[in-house]
């Protein structure tokens, strides 16, 4: 059963293609207390910065009727070194899968001290977040530009032994466009996508309800217009994809990788339902029997062999 | 924190668009001044609910529901009863008020850190303002059982918000009821109840009601915070408020803060 679930990124084996998404996860502290975590394929750790961050002021939450939500959170973290010293550790003690180091910064040099830092440590693979929506001077400014987001990539790959996944925006007019210059760049594989930038409005207070005014729409809303980026990606580069976006049941990350992604992450579902991942993971084996499906790496990008 | 399914047994309006809800199955670990957080159909974000109280579930008190006999089937029915108090606000909690008894709902309970009662003295004081009143009757019930004097303000808009003034009095507290336009109780705000004589202080209530009671009586005690939160266990930072001590999560670190670590 092993077997029919495995995947590779990069030389980085995962027990099946399921990692819950920066941000919607911490560092697993709050799931462990439900469910044994070393079930995951990996964990995509909160966006770390170079320094700490509180973040953006409240209300960042707002809800999208039954299909998802914005959140403005604004990369809160208590920065590389802290992580480094205290959660990575804590994480490490009692789980031994994949660890997605996700990363973000503000300038090229922020994003080049996290990665240098985190390079020496016990973490498998570097997701550079080039398309957070909620902060300024950085984050998706990186990832809305060929030139920027094949910069980040270039520096990155240049002070890193580690794979390095650029974690793209779908807030872009052409997402191929960037894909394709973080691969000449030398990136070893993509991330995508990132939250959608979306509003609501109090209309009683006639506010908006995020005091940031905008933020990254997430939930299920958003998987058909994820699950197309990555079938985009997926046939205009050959670099392996992590599918995000809306997934939240086994059949998504079927159809996720069925677009041509090698693994999938699980984002805002995991907030509404915490137990969500494990159970993912263990309704693949018999919907794999139901579609007859022998192994996950057999179906990969399917819809795009002619 | 614990994922459980709990059964509606009673799901009553007690004051103007104020509902009481009691659900029966596994209430075991909750604390005084901790939530739950309820999945509702169709909505995509739980709703975080203030505790009200647990009670071991007696024979006499559980009815059958009369379209759900299936719970009985279930350990869990036995084990207690948890009862929430919450007002219709929004999409959300206006379809709370419309589930019927026997309904199952996906349930996350033991959640944020609940009140510290052993710095309550001799005489704490518990004041709660609308929807901050819940919290303060399991609080009120453990205090009492340690023999504490326990007084109780509670203040509301008016006559037709107030609830839960008499289970007060039944616990042996000494309550007082305000309201803003004087037609029930003392006239006023919680404010204008005080009298200065608490060993120390539990609230919950709206901002501008925890602001005025802290500049009347001073940071001896424990606020319970409210925010708008994405997961409410602490995996979004949704609900992360500074503090004196540093960011902390109101559904993690919180919701209950010492008043002197708040940045009001």
């Amino acid at each position: 059963m092993s077997d029919k679930l495995q995947i590779e990124l990069s030389g980085v084996k995962l027990a099946n293609p399921v990692i819950p998404a920066s941000g919607t996860y911490g560092f697993g502290d709050e799931f462990a207390e439900l469910y044994d975590i070393n079930c995951l394929g990996g964990i995509s750790f909160k966006g770390t910065t170079r320094e700490a961050r509180y973040g953006n002021p409240l209300p960042r939450i707002a809800e999208c009727g039954n299909y998802g939500m914005i959140n403005a959170v604004g990369l809160q973290n208590p920065g590389v070194e802290h992580v480094i010293a205290h959660e990575l550790p804590r994480l490490k003690s009692h789980y031994n899968g994949c660890i997605v180091a996700n990363v973000s910064g503000f300038s090229v040099q922020d994003y080049v001290e996290t990665c240098a830092l985190l390079d020496k440590e016990p973490i498998d693979i570097l997701e550079v977040n080039i398309s957070c929506p909620n902060v300024h001077n950085g984050g998706m400014a990186f990832g809305t530009s060929p030139e920027a987001a094949a910069e980040v990539t270039a520096a990155v790959k240049a002070v890193t032994t580690k794979p390095v996944y650029m974690k793209l925006s779908p807030n872009v007019t052409d997402i191929v466009a960037i894909a394709k210059a973080c691969e000449a760049a030398g990136a070893d594989g993509l991330c995508l996508i990132n939250t959608v930038l979306g509003m609501r409005i109090d209309i009683r207070r006639r506010r908006p309800v995020i005091a940031n005014r905008y933020g990254g729409y997430s939930g299920s809303g958003i998987f058909p217009l994820a699950l197309r980026m990555v079938n985009q990606v997926a046939r205009a580069t050959s670099l392996p994809i992590i599918g995000c976006g809306g997934v939240s049941s086994a059949e998504d990350v079927i159809e996720m990788m069925m677009a041509g992604a090698t693994a999938v992450e699980i984002g805002a579902a995991n907030l509404t339902n915490p137990m969500v991942a494990k159970e993912i993971i263990d309704r693949l084996p018999a919907l794999m029997d139901e579609l007859k499906i022998d192994k996950l790496t057999d179906i990969i990008g399917i819809v795009n062999h002619e | 924190m614990k994922q459980t399914i709990l059964t509606i047994q009673g799901n009553d309006c007690i004051a103007k668009n104020v509902y009481r809800m009691q659900l029966a199955g596994d209430t075991t670990g909750i604390l005084p001044g901790q939530f739950v957080n309820i999945r509702v159909e169709g909505q995509f974000l739980r709703r975080p609910i203030s505790v009200c109280n647990v009670t071991k579930a007696k024979g006499e008190r559980l009815r059958a529901p009369q379209n759900a006999t299936s719970v009985f089937g279930d350990p869990a029915w036995a084990k207690g009863v948890l009862t929430i108090i919450y007002k219709v606000v929004g999409v959300g909690t206006e379809a709370m008020s419309q589930l019927p008894v026997g309904t199952q709902l996906d349930v996350l309970t033991v959640l944020g850190n609940g009140y510290d009662l052993s710095k309550a003295g001799d005489n704490p004081l518990l004041v709660g303002g609308g929807v901050g009143v819940p919290p303060m009757y399991m609080l009120a019930r453990q205090l009492r059982e340690m023999g504490k004097n326990v007084r109780v303000i509670l203040g509301f808009n008016t006559k037709d918000e107030v609830f839960y003034e008499e289970e007060f009095r039944q616990l042996g507290c000494d309550v007082t009821v305000t309201t803003v336009d004087g037609s029930h109780g003392v006239k006023g705000f919680v404010t204008n109840a005080l009298d200065g004589k608490q060993s120390y202080y539990y609230t919950c209530g709206p901002l501008p009601m925890i602001k005025a009671l802290l500049q009347a009586v001073g940071t001896n005690g424990e606020v319970s915070m409210e925010e708008r939160m994405g997961c409410g266990f602490g995996a979004c930072m949704g609900c992360t408020i500074q503090t004196t001590q540093g960011p902390k999560r109101v559904c993690k670190e919180g919701p209950v803060f010492a008043a002197n670590e708040l940045l009001l």
